[in-house]
């Protein structure tokens, strides 16, 4: 072969090798096209159409300086399995619950409930009073105010037992109560503790009785003491994104909301642990049961009584004050909804032949004609199926909890209806498609966590036990805790003050009321009376 | 090695498409705020449960292994593709799409959260994924087809010029 033939063969096969060596860049062209696509199709479909015209406001900081600026003293009245959720909230855990915590971590590293704890911030509170009935319980009180694994530097000073409120209220050196004990001694204790200048956190629901919790109102109103109901889910980050989308009008007008409880197990139905050290010298019964309205002496019906005192009227008002006041609360926060005009409730005890004379299949109606809404309100307790809230738009739905929740905690879905008159035409032009959400809120969705037991499970969905900021996951009742600890030392208004309170208490009492009288109830907002 | 053109361009073709798909599942988990290995992991059984839960309870290395994931798949894919240290990226490919199957195995007696999309006992299709990714590394086409040609030193097989 020449010398020029073997130059030509060269280049030649020179731009073969160079086209052989870029044969699949085209390949990849094609990919990074489809790529582009694809991203450009997915942003306009399942995006955050609804994020873009949401306002984002951020959730309210967690930290505070507050804390440093005064010591408050604190007394716990009833320190049960609440009353213990509660003061370790404050920053003092029995040292049984430290050790257990500790131990559940090391089995099990997703197991966050010490690390959560410990992490809370310090709220310069010691525990100077504790009054249970049952002296364990009051025992175990003391030991928690004592208990140097806590957040924060140990405590200045330790509790004393009460064996009566009345008692622990007479210490001047008390600066603010918390009230966990059953229902039916709410209001005297918050009457109390506030005529004696006593700042008050009280559990949910507000009072046994409708009367009581006018009482209670007035009494607080006039007193101006600081007082908190124990609704935790104000805190939730959840539920300030839910509101922040409603008064945008996001959801179009709303008609009807579906608030639901599914439960299924026996811890669930109140059908809690009887303590084996549980017994006549143990326990005070006749002043537990002095505000009852049926009185029955001690023995085994009392201690099943003493210790599942949800489960009778007597005490509580059963599904009512427990659950349906959370969830009317937390609509209550998102909607801003007040006392309705009518309520009426239905139901029965279906399941649940124990004995127990409240309902464990539950519905409830609120009507709000002024606002052109129905709130329904329907509990079980012997199913699972986790129904989950809705609140219903005509343009669109928000799902909470419940299967919305995607396995988050206390997410909610926003999906667009078919018929929205708002979102026509991004209907028509497919920008929105009613098969994905507009808007989902999946807090800590990048963050695992051990939240195991079904029951945990239930409020968490709910945002009862936790709930996020700023990524982190932070106990709701800390923070509930700390809300009401801050107002007190700066003379504000907690979340859910005497207010909110009153919505709550007046509300929930209406469909119980509807419950025992078989007739639906009118609230008279000018004389204060159920019709 | 000796391929006749039916043969190179069958392997080229599975190449590409191995290469498209691992690239793909890359990038879909970079472009997902939201994406983490997390999930995957708190499902894992068998052997590797363990580690799994490891992995998952510290932040670090879970970090780590959604980074080793987005990553390694997106380098992976797009190497393939490209031909470039493709026989690296095979092997690399292999022992990532393995680790998979050894996380979650399709074994009886093993139940998953999620259903799987098919049917399988035993062999799934990361199994099988991973075998190809193998046999893409005993059966190079890159040095032919694609960038790695422009690192051939001496001409081989059909890269004799005169």
């Amino acid at each position: 072969m020449s010398n020029k033939n073997k130059k030509l063969n060269k280049t030649s096969l020179g731009r073969r090798k160079l086209l052989k060596s870029l044969a699949t860049v085209p390949v990849f062209g094609v990919f990074l096209i489809a790529l582009w696509q694809k991203m450009r199709m997915d942003a306009l479909k399942k995006s955050n159409v609804l994020s873009n015209l949401i306002q984002e406001k951020t959730a309210p900081a967690a930290i505070s300086d507050l804390s440093n600026t005064k010591h408050l003293n604190l007394g716990i009245i009833g320190y049960g399995g609440r009353g213990h959720h509660l003061i370790r909230g404050v920053g003092f855990a029995t040292p049984d619950w430290t050790e257990k915590a500790g131990e559940n971590a090391r089995k099990n590293k997703l197991d966050k409930a010490l690390v959560t704890f410990m992490s809370q911030q310090d709220l310069n509170c010691s525990i100077v009073g504790v009054c249970d009935l049952f002296d364990v319980r009051a025992e175990e009180g003391i030991q928690a105010s004592k208990n140097e694994i806590r957040p924060g530097s140990k405590s200045i000073q330790t509790a004393t037992r009460y064996r009566h409120y009345k008692e622990l209220l007479a210490n001047d050196e008390i600066d603010a109560v918390i009230i966990a004990t059953p229902d039916h001694w709410h209001a005297r204790i918050a009457i109390d503790a506030a005529k004696a200048g006593k700042h008050v956190y009280c559990e949910k629901g507000l009072t046994r009785t409708f009367d009581e919790a006018i009482k209670v109102y007035d009494t607080i109103k006039e007193t101006g003491i600081v007082f908190q109901l124990g609704h935790q889910n104000r805190q939730v980050e959840a539920n300030e994104k839910a509101k922040q989308i409603i008064d945008q009008g996001l959801l179009g007008p709303i008609n009807l909301v579906e608030l639901t409880t599914n439960r299924n197990s026996p811890w669930g139905a109140w059908v809690w642990d009887i303590h084996p050290e549980g017994n006549a010298k143990t326990i005070d019964w006749d002043t537990f049961q002095e505000p009852a309205p049926n009185k029955i002496p001690f023995g085994e019906e009392a201690l099943k009584r003493f210790f599942r005192w949800r489960m009778w009227f007597d005490y509580g008002t059963g599904l009512s004050g427990d659950l349906f006041s959370h969830d009317f609360d937390a609509l209550n926060q998102i909607m801003e909804l007040g006392i309705p005009k009518y309520a009426s409730s239905t139901g029965g005890i279906y399941f649940y032949k124990d004995g127990r004379d409240v309902p464990d299949v539950w519905h409830a109606t609120l009507e709000y004609p002024e606002k052109d809404l129905t709130v329904l309100y329907s509990a079980t307790l012997s199913s699972n199926n986790a129904r989950g809230n809705r609140i219903m738009g005509h343009d669109a739905t928000m799902m909470m909890g419940g299967h919305a929740g995607t396995g988050s905690v206390h997410g909610f879905i926003v999906t667009a209806d078919s018929e929205s008159t708002q979102y026509k035409d991004r209907l028509e032009q497919g920008i929105i498609n009613t098969k994905y959400p507009i808007y989902t809120y999946s807090p800590g969705s990048k963050q695992i966590d051990g939240v195991t037991s079904a029951t945990s499970r239930y409020f968490a969905n709910r945002g009862l036990l936790y709930t996020y900021r700023e990524g982190k996951r932070v106990d709701s009742t800390h923070l509930h805790i700390k809300d009401w600890l801050d107002a007190i030392r700066s003379g504000g208004q907690p979340k859910c003050n005497i207010e909110m309170a009153l919505h709550e208490a007046v509300s929930c009492h209406m469909a119980t009321e509807s419950y025992l009288t078989g007739r639906r109830i009118e609230w008279d907002p000018v004389n204060r009376k159920l019709i | 090695m000796n391929y006749s053109r039916l043969r190179l361009i069958s392997l080229t073709v599975l190449r590409i498409l191995v290469g498209w798909h691992l690239l793909y599942e890359g990038i879909s988990k970079l472009i997902n705020p939201y994406w983490s290995s997390a999930a995957f992991l708190l499902d894992s059984k068998w052997l590797l449960s363990g580690v799994a839960q490891t992995i998952v309870a510290n932040p670090t290395l879970l970090s780590i292994s959604d980074n080793v994931n987005m990553w390694g798949l997106t380098l992976v894919g797009a190497l393939l593709l490209l031909g470039l240290f493709a026989r690296y990226a095979a092997v690399a490919g292999a022992i990532l799409v393995l680790l998979y199957y050894f996380f979650a195995p399709p074994f009886f007696g093993l139940e998953y959260s999620k259903p799987a999309e098919g049917s399988y006992l035993i062999v799934n299709k990361n199994l099988i994924e991973a075998c190809v990714l193998w046999v893409l590394y005993t059966f190079p086409t890159s040095h032919i087809i694609g960038l790695d040609r422009f690192f051939q030193v001496t001409n081989k097989s059909e890269d004799i010029y005169e």
